[in-house]
């Protein structure tokens, strides 16, 4: 039968290898792509209805709990959203054990999607388990670069899920110099990894697909970014974290009953993550990445979705680079934490998630109690944009047979790695399983 | 080689509402998770693996709470296909962190969150898989310890008790050699909390906070209140037990 004569429905009920609930409908007739639904049925949590009337302090172990792949992100934006109300601002040893601990988090989050995610798409492989029977060593390459970003978020957040010696302020306990070193071996074998893994990930088949993305991402005036930066774009946008409403809106598109981030001025999705962090600040990475990013194959800008996986192993190599930095450089602080006199105030922060900006937003009263939050997960701002890349990408591969080009579609979503778990508790949502 | 899988037990991985870390804490195995798929197959896991078959399954995790009406016919077919069952995390097995939803209104919480709130499906109440089905086992924790996780699966592969001890906290904390938070005058739940987190907070200076939830099936802020006398914490106590185990909390007390 020629398929280009009939109506094609491709039903994915639930994605694979994404952090989350979510599902894929394509509906092709005669030929034409003519639906592209990216659908979300993980079930709503309501995170910002049951802080209200929450202590601030509690915020971080709270919004940790959204997401147990990316808790560092949530509570690095929400101790900095409650810090920017009051007026504080953390320096020193204790802004560096944030960023260190955060490099923990990029390392382990960005190793399991590449070995444990994404890779298999490239290799052929349902799975990292299928991968390992014919990729024995890689896998265990990955499993182990993992655990290294893993031990640095135990060591300094106490447990790398839901981690415990997170404050407002600070931390409960600053780890000692001797502490940290005991890391040092095993990030530069992590280092080393992580460039292996640059070299081995650039080897790979991309399909040719590249986009003009708006990218949005944090920029900081010497560093690759982490918790501190404006909001900028590769169209002149910047603005600070307090403007994120007056730039940035949540739209209703009918055919999804999810909520689509967009920006104001002419409503179109934008890109935020690790090509979005990569494409505004290769001039902060150091330059010995950036020649390794050039080695692989990569310009000063990646607009191929494809190859975020590239992206995602040069931003490992950064992280595993920094935290050593870090830990060089590091004196342990004489006090642990800022004590902090709570008054009526609103404040803000956005900070770079292994998966692109996260904003919260919060309204405090003189008790310190949250009267209002606002949480805007990265997945979310991506969904809009996920959608368009399908729908530029499926329409080239229509005569694949339906599986193929499932897989294909699935693969060109796990591009975003999207966690599902972040975005629900802000999205709108049926929970439809037909 | 396929004859080889088709003998090997049958694990299964299914997720209801949740954060995701507790499923994600079979992949941070690192170290274990080959040798692992070496003595049994992952037969559905499916933020790990696209390859998805078919039931019975020798056992079951589940992590997550129920929470809409189709997810309490899914865990129905989840129990009919699964020989032993697991719940695994404090969503799964008391409710979880949305569980406060079932002291209020949960249109409340709809309208904060959502603009059209005609479009959510949702039950009133965030509820534990022991409450709708069977459960084989408990496993504690918010999120689960990944030493316990091992433990467990290998002891219902094996057909023994798991050895997850019950005591409190406190012992974990004792045998580090920690020096008491409560003597520093920080509120501390560690002598009426479940052990299992290795005493982390206290080893890092906090109070324990519960995560684990109550050692027994105590009201949490009655025991609590035993323990935390000299000084509050900052929160008040009532928000100090009703975050992550909150179906183990008194709300009547509780000031909001």
């Amino acid at each position: 039968m020629n398929p280009e004569n009939k109506t094609r429905t491709i039903k994915v009920d639930y994605l694979a290898r994404v952090e989350g609930e979510g599902a894929l409908y394509l509906k092709i007739q005669e030929g034409k792509l003519e639906e592209v639904q990216l659908k979300i049925f993980e079930p709503p949590r309501f995170f910002e209805g049951f802080l209200r009337g929450r202590h601030f302090s509690e915020a971080p172990d709270i919004t940790a709990r959204i997401c147990g792949i990316c808790p560092i992100a949530y509570q690095m934006s929400a101790v900095h959203a409650i810090e920017n109300a009051f007026n504080i601002t953390i320096g020193g040893a204790l802004r560096d054990l944030r960023r260190l601990v955060y490099c923990g988090e990029w390392i382990s989050s960005h190793a399991l999607h590449i070995f444990m995610l994404h890779a298999p798409d490239f290799l052929g492989y349902e799975s990292a388990i299928h991968m390992a029977k014919d990729f024995p060593e890689k896998v265990e390459q990955g499993l182990q670069l993992k655990k290294v970003g893993g031990m640095l978020m135990s060591l300094v957040g106490g447990r790398e899920i839901h981690p415990i010696n997170i404050r407002v302020g600070g931390f409960y306990r600053a780890p000692s110099k001797q502490e940290l070193q005991t890391l040092v071996p095993a990030l530069k074998q992590a280092r080393e990894d992580a460039l292996e893994t640059v070299r081995w990930v650039s080897s790979f088949n991309f399909p040719d697909f590249e986009q003009h993305y708006t990218f949005i991402s944090l920029r900081h005036e010497n560093e690759y970014p982490m918790n501190e930066g404006r909001i900028v774009s590769n169209h002149g946008l910047s603005i600070s974290a307090s403007e994120f409403d007056d730039y940035f809106e949540e739209i209703h598109v009918a055919h999804t009953n999810a909520l689509h981030c967009v920006l104001k001025v002419d409503h179109h999705p934008y890109h935020v993550g690790p090509m979005a962090r990569y494409a505004l600040n290769f001039d902060r990475l150091p330059e010995p990445i950036q020649w390794e990013a050039k080695q692989a194959g990569l310009e000063r800008i990646c607009r191929n979705p494809f190859k975020s996986i590239i992206v995602r192993a040069i931003e490992v190599r950064y992280a595993c680079e920094e935290a050593l930095r870090i830990i060089d450089t590091y004196t342990a602080p004489a006090v642990s934490f800022v004590e902090i006199e709570p008054k009526p105030a609103i404040g803000y922060a956005v900070t770079e998630a292994p998966r692109g900006i996260l904003y919260h937003r919060y309204q405090i009263d003189g008790e310190g109690d949250i009267v209002d939050c606002d949480i805007i997960p990265p997945t979310s701002q991506n969904q809009k944009m996920i959608e368009k890349d399908l729908k530029q990408f499926v329409p080239r591969y229509l005569k694949l047979s339906d599986e193929r080009l499932q897989w294909y579609a699935e693969q060109a979503i796990r591009n975003y790695d999207p966690c599902i778990s972040c975005a629900t508790h802000f999205l709108k949502l049926n929970v439809d399983r037909s | 080689m396929e004859a080889v899988e088709r003998n090997k037990p049958k694990l299964a991985v299914w997720k209801f509402a949740s954060c995701d870390g507790c499923q994600l804490s079979l992949l941070d195995c690192e170290d274990e998770l080959l040798a692992l798929t070496e003595n049994i197959q992952i037969a559905n896991f499916v933020e790990a693996s696209r390859e998805v078959l078919p039931g019975p399954y020798n056992l079951s995790l589940v992590e997550g709470s129920i929470t809409t009406a189709q997810d309490l016919t899914r865990i129905q077919q989840i129990r009919a296909q699964s020989n032993y069952l697991v719940a695994i995390g404090a969503c799964a097995t008391a409710g979880g962190i949305q569980a406060l939803r079932n002291f209020k209104d949960v249109k409340e919480f709809i309208n904060i969150v959502y603009a059209h709130p005609s479009y959510i499906d949702t039950l009133a109440t965030s509820t534990a898989i022991a409450e709708h089905v069977n459960v084989d086992f408990e496993l504690r924790g918010c999120p689960i310890n990944k030493q316990q996780l091992l433990e467990v699966i290998k002891a219902f592969l094996h057909r023994r008790k798991p050895n997850i001890p019950s005591y409190s906290v406190c012992i974990e904390c004792k045998r580090r050699g920690n020096p008491c938070v409560m003597v520093m005058g920080k509120p501390c739940l560690g002598p009426v909390t479940h052990a299992g987190c290795g005493a982390i907070c206290p080893s890092y200076q906090r109070g324990c906070y519960g995560c684990f939830g109550p050692m027994g099936n105590t009201e949490y802020e009655r025991a609590g209140r035993l323990v935390i006398t000299k000084r509050d914490a900052p929160e008040g106590l009532g928000a100090l037990t009703s975050r992550f185990q909150c179906k183990f909390a008194c709300f009547q007390r509780r000031k909001r």
